[in-house]
């Protein structure tokens, strides 16, 4: 199914669904005692993290330098009016009556693409400050102070350079391995599936947590990627064995989830947030309840060869009434095969390279 | 006359394949009796673990003698393997097989039964697998791969090593599936001590293994996943299609448990090994097109 189909069933079927509660919500309604929530366990007597969770929110990652650390309510008010007015605005029905966009798009960046590619129909970037221990958050970022990445060592803004330079060499149409790794269907936006887990800003930021004595899964919407966290003492992978999202272990600390991570993946490193990190980067993660819909996530990023200090984030991950369809990305791809097959066409109108036709 | 010998050939073949069927049903259930299957605290058959079918189903899921290759083409003498798939010899011949389905030949209805055919004259085409696509239920269970089942008193989840694959098979019913997807959509419940999953809203793009068969969008699969020992589990599906079989139909097989202690589900993210298949042609400089002009 084309992953914009797919999008468009999925945010009709949130509607739809969200009209009802799963049976582990309920199980939590039931577990208020007068009214006062009361932790849910499993079984073997540790909190209970699982279901469907969203950290979808208009909080950026990096707060704005002229930012304070927290929104004043009103400041958030007028946050969030202003995406629901935009949303609003957004949404209106399309001019039935608009004609094509001119040839080479139209010129507009984003989720458009100049070609009128994405409406807002299709997106559900979070509308949502991030409300975090009662505090509504300007950046998810809180350490460093200042909420914004930490300065980049040396070695690591030569490693950063050499990247990009090896990049320059192509046009960013000439391969597909020159496409971002989430049209080419591997990994969803920026770094959604983590980790850290952090919202894409664009829709479906969605996961499901299914919690075993000895293992904890989490299953990101986007694209059906799953972290299976093994419990216990690490027996890490060996060094050169670097899976997509790491290789991750994780610990009860009192009632947190606290999951270490390393070995990632040198594809993964190249991109977003964590370029120019090295095979010592290593993420550590604490899930922590915070009441019935809230369930708390913080990170730590260290990697002393890559950024002069660590760096830390707090992101709510907040109940998802309904459920999560399938994200089969890779089987409607017919967007790769256009975006590429399209810059073909154009060297061929442009009288450069002959590229046979097909 | 030989006609009629065909027929009692094909009636024995049957009756072999459903007594040795019944015999290692009745070997796995003697084994029962021995082993306590473990079980959580909550007093259902615990199928935590890592679980994988072996044998020769994922080539194909009827019974079949070893052939030379997934796909083949007409021969001077006899058929020989076809262009695409030639390169791998031997290894890309596909060993022999007793078979998963229960009475050995799928029921077919007749038309199916040519596309089934002719999918498997076009195998390097046609097959989902062969450029990483979901492989939907039940083929996801007996894959090559290894699938880790997560069973919680409130969820039951299957995460399959082969493409990142996964169903949340839903302990309560969200209703009918509101749209055909690849993995389909599933829902559980014990009967005693089976678990059984419900799937529907599956699309039609799905295999049920490397020889052609197939199903329509109006499939239906209800899966039985029984423990026969710690280390075991029975699982069957019964495949349900009126628009490509004449009746409902059931295969069978033992999975068995990944017993290492350092067992742990393998990732095989495969859409990034297809792109060459895929998208090689579109880049900007081929690679082999210097040699080929």
């Amino acid at each position: 199914m084309n992953m914009r189909h797919t999008t468009l069933i999925s945010a009709v079927l949130l509607m739809i669904a969200s009209s009802g509660f799963s049976s582990h919500v309920k199980a939590q309604v039931r577990a208020q005692v007068d009214g006062q929530w009361v932790m849910p366990r499993t079984a073997d007597g540790r909190p209970d993290l699982q279901g469907n969770w969203t950290n979808a929110t208009t909080t950026p990652i990096q707060r704005r330098r002229d930012q304070d650390a927290v929104y004043t309510p009103e400041e958030a008010a007028r946050i969030e009016g202003g995406r629901a007015a935009r949303t609003e605005a957004l949404n209106q029905p399309s001019d039935p009556d608009r004609v094509a966009p001119p040839v080479g798009g139209d010129g507009s960046v984003g989720a458009a693409g100049g070609v009128g590619g994405y409406n807002y129909f299709w997106l559900d970037p979070g509308d949502r400050v991030a409300m975090f221990n009662g505090e509504l958050r300007a950046s998810l970022i809180i350490d460093p102070a200042d909420g914004r990445y930490p300065s980049r060592t040396d070695a690591s803004r030569q490693r950063m350079a050499e990247a990009s330079q090896f990049r320059r060499q192509f046009g960013q149409y000439d391969n597909p391995e020159n496409r971002p790794l989430a049209e080419r269907c591997i990994v969803s936006f920026g770094s959604n599936a983590g980790p850290p887990m952090l919202p894409n800003y664009f829709y479906n930021n969605n996961y499901t947590i299914v919690q075993t004595p000895d293992h904890i899964m989490i299953m990101t919407e986007m694209v059906h990627d799953t972290r299976i966290i093994r419990m216990g003492t690490p027996k890490p992978l060996p060094e050169h064995v670097k899976p997509w999202f790491g290789d991750s272990w994780g610990h009860w600390e009192g009632d947190t989830l606290v999951v270490e991570t390393t070995n990632f993946s040198p594809t993964q490193l190249n991109r977003g947030q964590l370029s120019g990190a090295t095979d010592n980067l290593k993420i550590t993660e604490r899930f922590t309840r915070a009441d019935e819909y809230t369930l708390n996530y913080e990170f730590t990023v260290d990697d002393p060869e890559t950024w002069t200090d660590t760096w830390s984030g707090e992101v709510p991950f907040t109940r998802l009434p309904g459920l999560v369809y399938e994200y089969a990305c890779h089987e409607g791809n017919y967007a790769l095969f256009n975006v590429l097959s399209g810059a073909r066409a154009q060297e061929r109108r442009e009288g450069g390279r002959q590229t046979p036709e097909r | 006359m030989s006609n009629f010998i065909f027929k009692l050939v094909r009636t024995l073949r049957r009756t072999t394949f459903s007594v040795l069927a019944c015999t290692a049903v009745a070997a796995v259930s003697a084994d029962a009796q021995t082993a306590e299957i473990p079980r959580t605290q909550d007093g259902k058959p615990d199928m935590n673990g890592i679980w994988q079918a072996l044998g020769n189903a994922h080539w194909d899921i009827e019974p079949h003698a070893a052939r030379a290759a997934l796909q083949m083409q007409a021969g001077p003498v006899v058929p020989v393997p076809a262009k695409p798939v030639l390169a791998f010899g031997a290894v890309g011949s596909v060993p022999s097989g007793v078979g998963v389905v229960v009475g050995g030949e799928i029921p077919y209805l007749p038309e199916a039964r040519a596309k089934k055919i002719e999918n498997q004259e076009n195998w390097s085409e046609r097959d989902p697998g062969i450029k990483c696509y979901l492989p939907g239920v039940p083929r996801a269970t007996y894959m090559p791969f290894p699938f880790q089942i997560f069973q919680s008193s409130s969820h039951f989840f299957i995460a399959y090593e082969y493409a990142g694959a996964l169903r949340n098979i839903y302990m309560e019913d969200p209703g009918p599936a509101q749209v055909d997807s690849w993995m389909g959509q599933s829902v559980g419940h014990w009967e005693g001590d089976t678990f059984v999953a419900e799937g529907s809203g599956f699309n039609d793009q799905t295999w049920f293994d490397r020889a052609g068969n197939h199903h329509s969008a109006s499939m239906t699969v209800v899966e039985r996943y029984t423990m026969t020992s710690p280390h075991h589990i029975l699982y069957e599906a019964t495949i349900e299609d009126p628009e490509t079989f004449s009746r409902p139909w059931m295969i069978r097989m033992p999975l068995y448990r990944h017993v290492n202690e350092d067992a742990r589900l393998g990732q095989f993210k495969c859409v990034e090994f297809v792109e060459e298949l895929m998208y090689g042609q579109l880049r900007k400089n081929p690679i082999g097109s210097e040699e080929r002009r």
